[in-house]
């Protein structure tokens, strides 16, 4: 029987592999594991390289990432699993960047914590390793790997904490909700793998787009998925794990979840719906117009009623997720010719959500860093805490009033290209439904404003309520978090162009559409 | 120069500010009087800017944008860096210019609480370049940034340096414009997928305003439009504003501190108007004519509406703010008109507006701060008490209300004359009863106006402000912030040609141009051949 299985064996041949398109990911997983390994030998003596070193591994892996796009020819792997494009490379990119704003605002919160701290950059680093990989995953199977090892470290960070009781239900509720998602999507998973046959998107595609009407089993397959993203999302109706966890974990955790965690349940939507579903609009427009306008609704008017800042961005990362998600809900396959010019509603749809990822990206991890920031002084996050904030300190409210503004969508802050980018979006294929989510998120933004608003005038009008004016002392790990995410959001304001060029991305070459 | 200024001249009057901006951010705040000189110079020098553009300005040929600058700029959406001037913008931007050197020399002893000139004077600039590239842009995505540039500065500059209920007016002040400005981008949305070209018929996907105007709304249907226009109603109409959206303007205005309400009456409200000449009437020519008899009615309602709320006031300033529903109501009718002698009446109405009222608010904020109160009831015999404050009060007050020989006269006549002839395809029976009505306003004007004259500039001083030594007449700083805007007054009620000989051009040319374009708007072309 070994014989027959040795044998078996024998038949298998090594795939080739591209390094170079692999290198991102490889380089990664390495100092993941060096760190693990200096983690084991060096105990205590590590901490101080922990930090240098995960900051280096994600700059070291957005090198590969940048020499990729400069040589711009899309590659691909293991029959058609693992694809690099522009659009997988901008997506890498985004997380790397992200990830290490994380880490410069973690380096202080975590070493001042009383915890150990190898652990939390090698389990951030993995995470981070999930998300990599899910921007080139094109197969059920890579897509589902790749989120739960995204997924499970996040779980831990969350209960990071562990002496905390908040942060202990955070970790819970997040691990319950998220391993119930795991379970849905993956159920979905198999029905559509039952009725195409095979893994690959691009064949699923081929298969559930072959009727004209959908089967029962496609229906049951692609709603299920739909759900598991959702939870992924904080999308509503799936969205009750977030504001509890975002409030119960740390703060640098929460911004990982809200950006990059975020991020990456949209890039494994996306990456399922453009290259394994576009047949079958009829299945996912209404469902995800439907998520998109109730996640919009609810975050907003939910937050309008919340006294804790984290909170209160947690209800707005939700609307944000119905933003983002807003201009999927017109994707099909169909080319629209909107007034004699031939329009590619699926291109544009995708652009508008991954120039929007970019610009939240920036402005919410912004955002996040001074809540970091103004906790060192005030020790708490409730929203009465920062009034008064620009008496004492007048250079973390206007950084703070950038971030908010932008996450509000006005110009010259970043936001309002992203919501352009939306809106457009949603108006050109020209149908009565894309013009009806078009004016929710017009209403939308005008709620949010509101929330953000009240924020900015109480740092800005009110007076300071115990009269300390003592300053709140930053360190430099988290000024330069400050630094680079206020940097980013000013330039894709002024200058949409910038980012606006890379991501000038299409999902639609993978299946020939 | 000329070069210069050919090529390079409107980006150089919209970025001085900022310039001035960024390197006052650089000097640390307790160096005031640095920080006044260098935003009274930065000023200066966009007002001298301007000065060189206009007198560069081929005024035979005010029809046609000059000075035009094209670049790239965000290609991904087909978005261009488009600058220009003509003979519709010259006025406004002169305005402009002129208006931020008289606040910030007026602010040189008056910052308001809670002080911080730094700040005060750098939003004082990035309002600045705000207002002058909304008036120069000629793209629309541009011209939505720029618009929306304002609002900003104008937020904090309530909400820090307000009055009281300053959290609630400068929260709604916000509201109100962004969802104006959203439903606003939504229609330059639909434009940008939707206009075709005249000729070719095929699709432009440009934001390019000359030429959307040139396609003039050729190849969307006719009920589209109207949606298209509808959105850019509510976003302009917001910021005119027009009834119903007025109802930020009293709160914005009664808390802004004096600065903030002169620049929000004498330019900021502008932006809505300027909106429909430029955009919204010459790129949807044929809904606008469709619209126009809506307009007429609600600016007629604006009118009767702001004034009969003028009389029912007890505070001075809410009462100058209502006035401003009223006189701006003035203005949209003359719009609604769609003739050429509408257009230009409403440019000039713009100009004496922003003027008159701006000066109304600079007099009420130094009543304030010399009486502390604005309370009509309280006040009483400035003429004695403060005899030159008072005669300002009433020189412009008279202004106001279109005593000929004043600027306010020019605005105000011709709108109501304009609505006696509108243009074909309007109804001129409806719109002479909105010259009746207009007419019956111009009587409550003068009724408020001499009423809030009489009960502050007449009469014996209240005798609780009789020993108070801080009651003083005009002082030099107010004298030269207001000098220029007083003597504007006079010039432009005795010459108006100074305005429309430079408008009427342009103006002329935007009507003119829907005669190559035989959708819907033939009628407006001919009557603007007509009397153009």
């Amino acid at each position: 029987m070994l014989a027959a299985l040795v044998q078996a064996g024998g038949s298998f041949s090594r795939p080739s592999v591209d390094w170079h398109a692999a290198s991102p990911e490889l380089i990664l997983l390495g100092v993941g594991v060096l760190i693990t390994v200096i983690d084991v030998v060096w105990k205590q003596r590590a901490r101080s390289l922990v930090v240098g070193l995960s900051s280096v591994g994600l700059l070291a892996a957005l090198v590969p990432v940048v020499t990729l796009a400069v040589d711009g020819t899309p590659r691909s792997m293991f029959g058609g699993a693992f694809v690099v494009d522009d659009y997988a490379l901008i997506m890498k990119a985004i997380f790397l960047l992200s990830a290490y704003v994380v880490v410069l605002m973690s380096t202080n919160y975590i070493a001042e914590g009383d915890y150990w701290e190898n652990e939390y950059y090698s389990m951030l680093l993995t995470s981070v390793l999930g998300m990599l990989l899910m921007t080139s995953a094109r197969d059920l199977i890579s897509i589902f790997v790749a989120l739960e090892l995204l997924s499970i470290p996040a779980y831990m960070l969350a209960t990071w904490r562990k002496r905390d009781l908040k942060s202990n239900e955070a970790g819970l509720k997040y691990y319950l909700m998220g391993v119930f998602a795991s379970a849905i999507m993956l159920y979905g998973m198999s029905l559509l793998y039952g009725s195409a046959g095979t893994t690959l998107l691009t064949g699923i595609n081929k298969a559930v787009s072959a009727t004209d009407k959908p089967t029962a089993v496609v229906t049951l397959g692609v709603v299920f998925v739909l759900i598991g993203f959702a939870f992924k999302v904080s999308a509503v109706p799936f969205h009750t794990w977030a504001p509890d966890t975002y409030e119960g974990a740390p703060t640098p955790v929460t911004a990982f979840l809200s950006v990059a965690s975020k991020a990456a349940g949209f890039v494994g939507l996306m990456n399922i719906l453009f290259v394994g579903l576009i047949g079958r609009s009829d299945v996912y427009q209404p469902l995800i117009w439907i998520l998109a306008a109730a996640s919009m609704i609810v975050g907003n008017t939910v937050a309008l009623r919340q006294t804790n800042i984290v909170r209160m961005l947690a209800y707005s990362s939700i609307a944000h997720a119905g933003y983002m998600l807003a201009p999927l809900a017109v994707v099909s396959a169909d080319v629209v010719f909107a007034g004699g010019g031939s329009v590619v509603v699926a291109d544009q749809a995708l652009r508008a959500t991954v120039t929007y990822l970019a610009i939240y990206a920036a402005a919410n991890l912004g955002a996040f860093a001074v809540v970091i920031a103004v906790a060192r002084k005030i020790r708490t996050a409730e929203i009465d805490g920062y009034q008064g904030l620009f008496r004492y300190a007048p250079g973390l409210t206007v950084l703070m009033t950038i971030f908010l503004f932008s996450l509000a969508g006005i110009p010259p802050l970043g936001g309002w290209f992203g919501k352009f980018r939306v809106l457009e979006a949603l108006i050109s294929p020209g149908t009565a439904w894309g013009s009806t989510l078009a004016l929710l998120v017009v209403v939308n933004s005008v709620v949010a404003l509101y929330y953000y608003g009240r924020v900015a005038v109480k740092m800005w009008v009110e007076e300071v309520p115990d009269g300390d004016m003592t300053p709140v002392r930053v360190p430099v790990s988290l000024a330069a978090a400050l630094g680079l995410t206020a940097v980013a959001t000013l330039a894709f304001g002024v200058g949409p162009g910038l980012i606006g060029h890379f991501t000038e991305v299409s999902l639609l070459a993978g299946i020939g559409g | 120069m000329t070069d210069f200024l050919n090529t390079w001249g409107l980006t150089a009057v919209i970025f001085v500010p900022l310039i001035g901006a960024a390197v006052m951010m650089l000097i640390p705040e307790r160096e005031e009087e640095t920080h006044k000189l260098i935003a009274l110079l930065t000023s200066l020098l966009t007002l001298g800017f301007v000065a060189a553009l206009m007198i560069e300005f081929d005024y035979g040929d005010a029809g046609t944008m000059q000075f035009v600058q094209d670049k790239g700029w965000i290609d991904v959406i087909n978005s261009r860096y488009i600058l220009g001037l003509d003979g519709i913008s010259i006025p406004l931007l002169a305005l402009t210019v002129l208006i931020v050197p008289s606040v910030i020399v007026y602010s040189w002893h008056h910052i308001p609480h809670p002080g911080n000139a730094k700040a005060f004077l750098i939003l004082n600039l990035i309002l600045e370049t705000g207002m002058v590239g909304t008036f120069l842009a000629q793209d629309l995505i541009l011209f939505f940034l720029f618009f929306e540039v304002v609002l900003l500065p104008m937020f904090f500059m309530i909400a820090v340096w307000g009055g009281e209920d300053r959290r609630y007016a400068s929260l709604k002040f916000f509201l109100y414009t962004l969802f104006g400005s959203a439903l606003m981008l939504l229609g330059f949305l639909a434009l940008f997928f939707l206009a075709k070209d005249p000729v070719t018929g095929a699709a432009l996907h440009t934001f390019d305003m000359r030429a959307l105007t040139a396609s003039a709304g050729s190849g969307i249907v006719h009920s589209t439009q109207l949606w298209i226009f509808a959105a850019m109603f509510i976003g302009f109409g917001v910021k005119v504003p027009i009834f119903p959206f007025h109802t930020w303007l009293p709160d914005a205005h009664t808390q802004a501190p004096t600065q903030g309400s002169v620049i929000l009456a004498a330019v900021l409200l502008k932006l809505g108007t300027y909106g429909f000449l430029r955009i919204a009437i010459p790129i949807l020519p044929g809904a606008a004519t469709t619209w126009a008899p809506w307009i007429g009615l609600v600016a007629v309602i604006g009118i009767i509406y702001g004034g009969l709320a003028c009389l029912a006031q007890t505070d001075m300033k809410r009462l100058i703010a209502f006035s401003s529903v009223a006189h701006m109501g003035f203005v949209m009718l003359a719009i609604a008109t769609m003739t050429p002698f509408g257009f230009n009446a409403a440019i000039y109405g713009m100009v004496a507006h922003g003027l008159i009222t701006g000066m109304l608010f600079f007099v009420a904020g130094s009543v304030k701060e010399r009486f502390h109160t604005l309370d009509i009831k309280r006040l009483g015999g400035l003429l004695i008490s403060v005899p030159k404050l008072g005669w300002i009060l009433g020189i412009v007050t008279m202004a106001s209300l279109g005593l000929p020989g004043l600027a306010g006269f020019w605005g105000e006549f011709p709108a109501i004359l304009a609505a006696y002839n509108p243009a074909n395809g309007l109804s001129p029976s409806i719109f002479r009863t909105f010259m009746v009505i207009a007419a019956l306003g111009t009587v409550l004007a003068a009724g408020y106006l001499l009423w809030l004259y009489q009960r502050v500039g007449m009469g014996e001083p209240s005798e609780e402000f009789a020993a108070d030594p801080g009651i003083t007449d005009v002082n030099t700083r107010e004298w030269l912030a207001w000098t220029p805007l007083l003597a504007l007054i006079v010039v432009f009620g005795f010459l108006p040609g100074l305005i429309f000989n430079v408008t009427d051009p342009a103006v002329v040319q935007i009507l003119d141009n829907c005669l190559q374009n035989a959708d819907g708007c033939t009628a407006v072309a001919q009557s603007a051949l007509g009397r153009g």
